[in-house]
């Protein structure tokens, strides 16, 4: 996994609330065993019309979003299925970092796995920043995962909180299987103690 | 003076290996379920890391989501989809993984096979890379939904490092009425507290209409808790759970001692919630999803609500009802529909099943609309079978199908076409989740059946039985 410290990158805007896995990464998609690739089929039937040609009208279509690397978006981003495939899709896109006033448990939890930092700032902080990258050509913000802190060079600074392991993961791009791994002796113990196998 | 320490605290301090400093805690994990949609990335992730899995006796793997519901045997025509099911098979090959295939008497929707073979028991922490997980709360059971990096986690580790979820209680006061199904409970409460209103918690659902539900009921109840947004949703074990699973294969030899153990995990009286939410029984009505998520719901008697009327940013409403071709005002009654899909892991059991059978018998599916009845294992089906279902279904005008996850997302070649209205037994109503520009709306498995025969949502409450 990349590790995640400070990142600047251009910012932009999805205004809507409660964006559900299903619209981050169609069904159709989840077929492939693979890791990669999801990128171009990230919000599809949203950046595409039915006939597969871009839909120039979308948001993430406009020339001037391109290259963005932070998305801001509404509540409850995320929320539905589990499938980690939205988090490869916005990953492979090109996004490292997604601000909202909140988070679907399950997908912040594979935002962490991929490296991908979930920023949870108020709704007014969210509206402001989503305002900024629509009006400023190339609006860019920096992330600082270190100081726990985004802002913009413009006034805006926006702290955020973010519970010390996910933060200690994402900043050194640790393993975590690795990491459990070194509880090995625990393991063990707490499986000799309890129960055998349920079959 | 003794902690008084609820079902949930109880599961949770149970589990827990170790507590690192400066670290999350690390959870045991005693049930890990595995599909065909969330594994490959998870297996090939231990091939590259030269990782076993820890403990392959404690996970199960079926075969659901994207298997046709056509006659088994029938070939899959999609070849990336039979990759897919390839891959899980030769994946549960090589690391010792058991596996109910296609072809197994015991395949199913993961989380159908789970209860049904006694596998899923009070007490025990059980995941699967899918969101509803949360149904095997019903037994009281902590289970939850993961992505596929954590489904690789367990499978090396048995473990997950998580952080310890709020806990919230929702009583349900009074009891159900006639015609008003635990799925409507479960809409209700979606309606009421919100789709992310349980988002950070563990639910706990207490109260009369909660015990008076069965296991089918439960589970139906604890799997739309993620529709919430809910981590997990569970139900102490009682004597409806312990009959529920009494004799099942893979329940515990020494059943007695199991049952009394499983009697206490009940949270003691007096202890604390993080949250308490009331529901009253007796206000619940048969719904109709609206909108293109589960908390946009009506009474069937009611209608689309006006967008002044709602909470919701204006906008967000303005494109649900353009998106599911709708206006405000109308009445649920006056929607038509044209396909009928009664299935999912929220309702494909054999009550479901019988519910659904009941209101269909003597009655014929409406000429415009298509129905199909998708059984949630092979077990539903024989034994639907056995009481002659199929055949009331058959009668009627429905398509009797073989089981798997089916139209519920569409993964398999089970879908909608642009603009077409489902009456859907499922649990999402998103964009597109039957099929792009597909519209769906969520139901009980009795409104379902009632609407393929109207050929329009139809009260339950007022149904001509025979």
């Amino acid at each position: 996994m990349k590790p995640i410290r400070i990142h600047r990158g251009q910012v932009a805007p999805l205004h809507r609330a409660n964006v559900d896995t299903d619209q981050i990464i169609p069904k159709q998609f989840l077929k492939r065993i693979e890791r990669t690739g999801f990128g171009e089929f990230l919000l599809y039937d949203w950046r595409r019309t039915s006939d597969g040609k871009q839909d120039p009208s979308f948001v993430l279509n406009h020339p001037r979003h391109a290259g963005a690397s932070v998305l801001v978006v509404g509540k409850n981003f995320g929320c539905g299925s589990s499938r980690e495939h939205a988090v490869w899709a916005l990953e492979d896109f090109g996004f490292r970092v997604l601000i909202a006033p909140s988070f679907a448990d399950i997908f912040a939890n594979n935002c962490v796995k991929n490296g991908v930092l979930t920023v949870v700032l108020s709704e007014a902080e969210v509206a402001e920043i989503a305002r900024r990258a629509e009006e400023l050509h190339r609006y860019e913000v920096t992330v600082d995962l270190e100081q726990c802190l985004v802002h913009d060079g413009h006034g805006l600074s926006a702290t955020f909180q973010i519970d010390e392991f996910t933060r200690h993961c994402l900043l050194e791009g640790l393993d975590d299987i690795g990491l459990t791994l070194q509880h090995e002796s625990e393991i063990a113990a707490y499986e000799a103690r309890h129960s055998p196998a349920i079959r | 003076m003794v902690e008084k320490l609820t079902l949930f605290d109880k599961i949770w301090n149970e589990h827990v290996v170790c507590a690192p400093s400066g670290g999350l805690p690390l959870l045991y994990i005693d049930l890990h379920l595995v599909h065909e949609v969330t594994s490959p990335q998870a297996f090939e992730g231990l091939r590259l890391a030269g990782r076993k899995v820890r403990q392959p006796q404690k996970t199960v793997a079926t075969v659901d989501h994207n298997i046709p519901t056509e006659p088994r045997g029938t070939p899959i025509l999609d070849p990336i989809a039979a990759r897919q099911i390839q891959a899980l098979q030769q994946n549960c090959e090589e690391f010792g993984v058991p596996l109910f295939d296609m072809n197994s008497s015991d395949q199913g929707i993961v989380h159908v096979i789970g209860p049904e073979l006694g596998l899923t028991q009070p007490g025990m922490t059980i995941v699967c890379g899918d969101s509803h997980t949360s149904t095997h709360g019903a037994f009281g059971a902590l289970a939850f939904g993961i992505g596929t990096s954590e489904v690789e986690h367990v499978l090396a580790t048995q473990c997950l490092h998580q952080r310890k979820p709020k806990s919230m209680r929702i009583e349900v006061r009074g009891r159900l009425a006639e015609g008003v199904s635990a799925k409507d409970l479960a809409l209700g409460v979606i309606g009421q507290i919100g789709i992310d209103g349980a988002t950070g918690y563990v639910i706990e659902y207490t109260g009369e209409a909660v015990r008076g539900l069965s296991m089918e009921g439960r589970m139906t109840l604890c799997n739309m808790s993620i529709e919430a947004g809910a981590r997990a949703a569970m139900i102490a074990p009682d004597d409806i759970t312990f009959a529920y699973m009494k004799g099942r294969r893979f329940v515990p030899r020494h059943w007695d001692e199991a049952v009394g153990r499983w009697r206490a995990l009940a949270s003691d009286p007096g202890a604390r919630y993080d949250a308490t939410v009331e529901v009253d029984a007796s206000q619940l009505a048969p719904f109709v999803t609206w909108g293109t998520n589960p908390g946009m719901i009506a009474p069937v008697d009611g209608r689309v609500p006006n967008v002044d009327d709602l909470k919701t940013d204006r906008s967000a409403v303005e494109r649900m009802l353009e998106y599911m071709g709708l206006e405000s005002g109308t009445r649920i009654e006056d929607i038509s529909i044209d396909r009928v899909f009664i299935g999912s892991c929220t309702n494909s059991r054999l009550e479901d099943l019988r519910a659904a059978a009941r209101v269909a018998k003597g009655h014929q599916v409406a000429s415009r609309v298509r129905a199909m009845v998708v059984p949630g294992s092979q077990a539903v089906k024989h034994a639907a079978e056995q009481e002659g279902l199929d055949r009331i279904f058959l009668d009627s005008g429905f398509e009797w199908r073989e089981s798997g996850c089916s139209m519920c997302l569409g993964m398999n070649p089970d879908i909608l076409q642009p603009g077409e209205r489902c009456a859907s037994t499922s649990n999402r109503n998103f964009e597109g989740r039957q099929g792009r520009g597909g519209r769906t709306h969520l139901v009980s498995p009795m409104m379902a059946a009632a609407a393929a025969i109207a050929g329009h949502f139809t009260d339950i409450r007022n149904w001509r039985f025979y």
